[in-house]
């Protein structure tokens, strides 16, 4: 089952020109990317001739993001985000591991689960809030328990469909050797769904930030998905396109970053099948 | 019926009959949560009643456009991606953050392009869906087995063909997956920015509800979301069972 549709970074790595050297690719890889960078720019500036009402242009957002990030307003706000953020976050993946590694043991459990998993995954949470508002009270418990919402659903599918597809000669080994069930935990199981888990993780990072910005977008006094409602709300065009450029620059930087470990992991575990000869 | 489904069933029964349970004897507070038995009771009021029919319509016809503006545009653009391996070593990080970027915020913007109608709506439905679709479509074009692709060239095929034939065939499971997420997306957009922002349709009039402090609305139009994204997706996902499970005959 592939319910994430983020899944384009665990595709196998695109060939590159062979004949190239090394130097050489990656110097156009750069440029590639400098030049995606240039007409995403360019988009952006020809959308903003387009409409001057509702976005400011690069130069300008640029030179406004600057200045929030040296205001104390900002980071007061910033902060307050962190936090729910942070602990939805955590909350989503211990969680999320637990439930996913103990429902991928289970098999009976797991098959029950598996399409009510789906079906949660795919619904309009945002319907949710005003309930989640009313059980947990305006403020940042209320937004903890949206981002988790969010965050927690793909970490335990991820972790689920990897303990399920996990190789059964490992378990069969486990038993061989006599491992205890923790050791099988600790030795087999773990490692080898990791790179599953980082997966999932990094899905469960993007939609919790989903979630905690939805959440501090409706009834709320703080943080960034405050200053862009309100940003909205009184027409201050300027810090609502600036905050919006900061917030997809921290999810493309921290997206970039897990999957460059996913890609690292997938890559070493190959290289560790390969030496133990598995398929 | 096999014991899987049942047990879901009894799960899920069983978690109402809780929750219905729990509010009938006073352990929830009903400014909290409603028993279910009065949400759907409710419901079926506000249905026969009429009210929510133009909300619904609004909606339902956001959502159908969305969603095929992202099934069309999001597998051109898949297509167009894989066939350039360059231009997608630079999309991938790109694509792989896109969901943690909350789209709504472009709202205010999508309105002084396209004027305040639905558009904007529809266009922050397409904006989530069609990402889904591009992923699927290029994890389904990765897939199509490279012996099939010689075997298109050892027979002669001509591009139509194999692309008819061939491609499209062995991709068709990513595909589907790519539809029923789009789908799935373009509700979840559509319904978040009513929610959020807009003045009409079922998640604003939910908002509304929640601002009123008219629980049982509220409750009631929740529970219809519910229901309808649920049955959908439960359509879908029987619907693709069986052609997986023909694929396998065949």
């Amino acid at each position: 089952m592939s319910v994430a549709p983020e899944t384009s970074g665990s595709a196998p790595l695109i060939a590159g020109d062979t004949s190239a050297s090394a130097p050489r690719q990656s110097a156009q890889r750069f440029l590639d990317g400098l030049a995606f960078l240039v007409v995403l720019v360019a988009l952006w500036q020809l959308v903003y001739w387009k409409s001057e009402v509702a976005i400011t242009g690069p130069v300008e957002t640029v030179e406004t993001a600057v200045a929030l990030l040296g205001s104390e307003n900002f980071w007061r706000h910033a902060l307050a985000s962190g936090r729910a953020f942070g602990a939805s976050l955590i909350l989503s993946c211990a969680g999320g591991v637990a439930i996913g590694l103990a429902l991928g043991a289970h098999r009976f459990s797991g098959a029950v689960a598996a399409p009510m998993l789906t079906a949660l995954y795919t619904i309009p949470k945002v319907t949710l809030y005003p309930m989640v508002l009313l059980v947990f009270g305006l403020g940042i418990s209320a937004k903890v328990a949206f981002g988790v919402m969010h965050g927690i659903i793909p970490v335990v599918i991820f972790t689920m469909d990897a303990v399920r597809n996990i190789n059964p000669v490992l378990l069969k080994t486990a038993r061989v050797l006599k491992l205890s069930p923790a050791q099988t935990a600790a030795r087999i199981l773990i490692p080898a769904v990791t790179p599953e888990i980082v997966t999932g993780l990094r899905v469960g990072f993007s939609l919790t930030l989903l979630g905690v910005i939805i959440g501090e977008m409706f009834a709320s006094q703080q943080g960034l998905g405050f200053l862009i409602i309100n940003g909205m709300n009184v027409h201050d065009v300027r810090t609502l396109t600036a905050v919006v450029l900061l917030l997809v620059l921290f999810a493309v930087a921290s997206s970039s970053v897990l999957l460059a470990l996913e890609r690292r992991l997938n890559t070493a575990r190959r290289a560790t099948d390969a030496t133990v000869g598995l398929p | 019926m096999n014991r899987v489904t049942l047990v879901r069933l009894a799960v899920i029964a069983g978690f109402v009959v809780v929750i219905e349970a729990l509010c009938r004897f006073g352990a929830i507070n009903p400014l909290t949560l409603l028993p279910p038995s009065e949400m759907a009771a409710h419901l079926l009021a506000l249905l026969a009643s009429g009210e929510i029919n133009e909300a619904m319509a609004g909606t339902f016809s956001n959502v159908a456009i969305a969603f095929a503006l992202s099934v069309v545009v999001g597998f051109a653009v898949g297509v167009v991606i894989h066939a350039l391996p360059r231009l997608r070593r630079v999309c991938d990080p790109l694509l792989a953050s896109y969901y943690s970027v909350p789209v709504f915020v472009f709202y205010p913007l999508l309105v002084s392009l396209l004027g305040l109608n639905r558009w904007p709506l529809v266009a922050i439905g397409f904006m989530f869906g069609v990402t889904a679709m591009v992923i699927a479509t290029l994890n389904g074009l990765d897939r199509v087995p490279r012996v099939l692709l010689k075997l298109a060239r050892v027979h002669r095929m001509s591009r139509s063909a194999e692309v008819l034939r061939i491609v499209l065939p062995a991709a068709a499971p990513n595909l589907f997956t790519g539809g029923k997420l789009a789908l799935a997306y373009a509700f979840i957009g559509v319904i978040a920015g009513e929610f959020i922002l807009s003045g009409g349709g079922l998640g604003y009039a939910i908002a509304y509800a929640y601002d009123a402090f008219d629980n049982r609305t509220m409750y009631a139009l929740m529970l219809f979301v519910l229901i309808v994204v649920t049955a959908v997706n439960a359509a879908l996902y029987v619907w693709e069972q069986r052609l997986l499970r023909r694929r396998g005959r065949g």
